[in-house]
């Protein structure tokens, strides 16, 4: 990636190179054309590409510092001057902040229950054979290609029943259990990878399988479990239907739905200003956090499908 | 390995089966049975009804133009997605200069272009589907500012309020959040396939465009392969479902030409008080997402090359 320079040894692929004495051949000069033009071609769509990407998102945040007069007279140009106002009335009138705390506190929670029961589950999958094994394995598994909203119309009606309708534990434990197909799915080949010995020797030292599970097993499969760990954290922090069809209370609201609310509210309002702060808000910490972790991100989102 | 070990595994296995079950298993097999029933869900009573759901469902016009809706996303936008991100993928790991060193490399900058391209797939639909809902707006959006710009004066398309023009809208932002994933993906992929196999293709002097056909294709087919299921089923479920109810006016419209699926179910349901009625549509969507998958796979299938 540092060095542009072309080797007059390397065989040419798409012949970005005049035709050398090697292969000075009328063939060889008319692939050399193409290749040009097929070169700026790919070029030019990646770049473009990037810029779709990324012009929106910087659209976005230069709107949110704009009062609402220039966002419609003028939705390309910068802003007269910084409109921080936007933010803290986002942050604190439009319920940013307590749409906030709501998200940390269901995926908080569904977090950690969606590892804990997801490698549990996936652990005895994996190492131990037991009648209908395999059976349970791929009860979980259907899961992940069954359409989730068949199954959210009776879930309303069983949720109200059992007193879990609009409450945060109840989405906590519906986010856990739409969770585990994936989960108990990578988490079981990724404890079967693991070597068996060690767990043998913590067991024949007299530790209990359970002790050997927590001590043993789970610190060796911590590459694993971070993958899943991310690839579940943006799920659940992402997740829009579930939220939209089982939490319906105005104040419960989690971030994905309190935006929509908000493009709602504000749209009725004529606070388009606050409404993009809102959407920037919500947009940044995530974005950090990916560049942040980006190795780490990638390697747990597309985990999954390599496997 | 024997002692106690059908405690642990009942003890391991019995939290998350429960929630499993009742969360996911359940609400499905009611949902398949409610399909045959009068259920409204507003009250509690209801009776068998046989086939006369289904039967609605085949004089039902906005069901018909959903399952359209719904069957042109899961052809046409895995296979818009995926060829854009196999071009970028191949782009970003084989399409550069030579270097003195290797036989094929990326184009300068590919790990800026993966970090850019990967954005929105952290960000939530949600948030997505909102800032395009703004960049489509035909007063003062972004885009017809934009052409305004460029002189476009006389082009000002209604975007989302044309019937003919929402469900592209739609159908783009999809492929906009996704593709970054799958060149992300892709990339991983590319990068296992061993280097002497393109180092013999040039000695050949094989095009760029041979080498993808005849070389990273055939190898990288398992990765495309799940990528086609993975996206069938969000074109299915619920990132259709998000970005439809947050985008279009209605939702679903205009005039009924944006609504899919997962959106009739949940406005069946929740909307117009007939539960029944919605599961059955829900269960349609079932047979639609298991045939999608059975005949990708079916296809699908080539002779695995070991390498």
């Amino acid at each position: 990636m540092k060095t542009t320079e072309t080797s007059p040894a390397a065989a040419e692929l798409g012949g970005e190179q005049p035709p050398a004495e090697k292969t000075g051949s009328a063939p060889a000069a008319e692939k050399s054309a193409e290749g040009k033009v097929l070169n700026v071609f790919s070029h030019g769509m990646l770049i473009l590409w990037a810029f779709m990407v990324v012009m929106p998102l910087l659209w976005a945040v230069v709107t949110s510092f704009k009062t609402d007069r220039e966002i419609f007279s003028s939705p390309w140009s910068l802003p007269d001057s910084l409109q921080f106002g936007n933010w803290t009335r986002a942050w604190s009138q439009a319920h940013m902040s307590d749409y906030f705390l709501n998200t940390l506190l269901v995926v908080g929670g569904s977090l950690l229950g969606t590892m804990l029961l997801g490698s549990m589950a996936a652990y005895v999958l994996a190492r131990f054979e037991f009648p209908g094994n395999r059976f349970i394995y791929y009860l979980f598994v259907g899961g992940m290609s069954f359409p989730i909203i068949l199954a959210l119309v009776p879930l309303f009606y069983v949720m109200n029943n059992l007193g879990l309708g609009n409450t945060f534990h109840g989405l906590i434990v519906v986010y856990i259990a739409y969770s585990l197909p994936f989960t108990v799915f990578f988490l079981t080949s990724f404890f079967r990878s693991l070597p068996t010995s060690v767990a043998e020797a913590a067991f024949l030292d007299g530790a209990s399988h359970t002790r050997t599970f927590f001590q043993v097993m789970l610190p060796m499969a911590k590459p694993g479990l971070i993958s899943v760990g991310i690839f579940n954290f943006l799920g659940q922090w992402n997740q829009y239907m579930l939220p939209t069809v089982l939490n319906t209370e105005p104040e419960k609201k989690v971030l994905s739905q309190g935006l929509v609310q908000l493009a709602v509210s504000q749209g009725y309002k004529g606070d388009w200003s606050g409404l993009f702060a809102g959407l920037v808000m919500a947009m940044l910490p995530v974005l950090a956090a990916y560049i942040v972790f980006q190795r780490q991100v990638v390697a747990g989102l597309t985990a999954g499908a390599l496997k | 390995m024997q002692h106690g070990k059908y405690r642990f595994i009942v003890g391991f296995l019995a939290a998350p089966m429960a929630i499993y079950a009742l969360f996911v298993i359940w609400p499905f097999i009611q949902s398949i049975y409610y399909s045959f029933t009068d259920w409204t869900g507003l009250s509690p009573e209801f009776k068998m009804v046989g086939f006369k759901n289904f039967e609605r469902l085949f004089s039902d016009e906005i069901f018909w133009k959903s399952l359209q809706h719904s069957l042109l996303f899961v052809l046409l936008l895995p296979l818009v997605t995926l060829g854009l991100a196999l071009f970028f993928a191949f782009m970003l790991n084989v399409g550069g200069r030579h270097r003195k060193e290797s036989a094929i490399s990326g184009v300068r900058g590919s790990s800026f272009y993966k970090i850019a391209y990967f954005f929105p797939q952290v960000l939530s639909i949600a948030i997505v589907s909102l800032l395009f809902a703004f960049a489509y707006n035909p007063n003062s959006g972004a885009i017809n500012s934009a052409l305004q710009a460029v002189g476009l004066d006389s082009v000002q398309p209604e975007w989302l309020g044309d019937p003919n023009l929402a469900l592209w809208c739609v159908m783009a932002v999809l492929v906009w959040s996704t593709v970054g994933f799958f060149v992300v993906l892709f990339s991983a992929g590319m990068a296992s396939i061993p280097k002497d196999f393109y180092e013999a293709a040039l000695l050949d002097g094989a095009s760029r465009v041979t080498t993808f056909f005849r070389i990273t294709l055939p190898l990288l087919w398992d990765t495309v392969q799940s990528g086609w299921v993975y996206m069938g089923i969000l074109a299915l479920g619920a990132e259709s479902f998000a970005v439809v109810h947050i985008m279009t006016v209605g939702p679903g419209g205009p005039d009924y030409s944006t609504t899919v699926l997962p959106l009739l179910v949940y406005q069946k349901a929740f909307r117009d008080g007939q539960a029944a009625y919605a599961t059955t549509i829900g269960v349609a969507l079932l047979v639609v997402t298991l045939a999608f998958a059975a005949v990708v796979m079916r296809l699908g299938r080539r002779e695995r090359l070991e390498y």
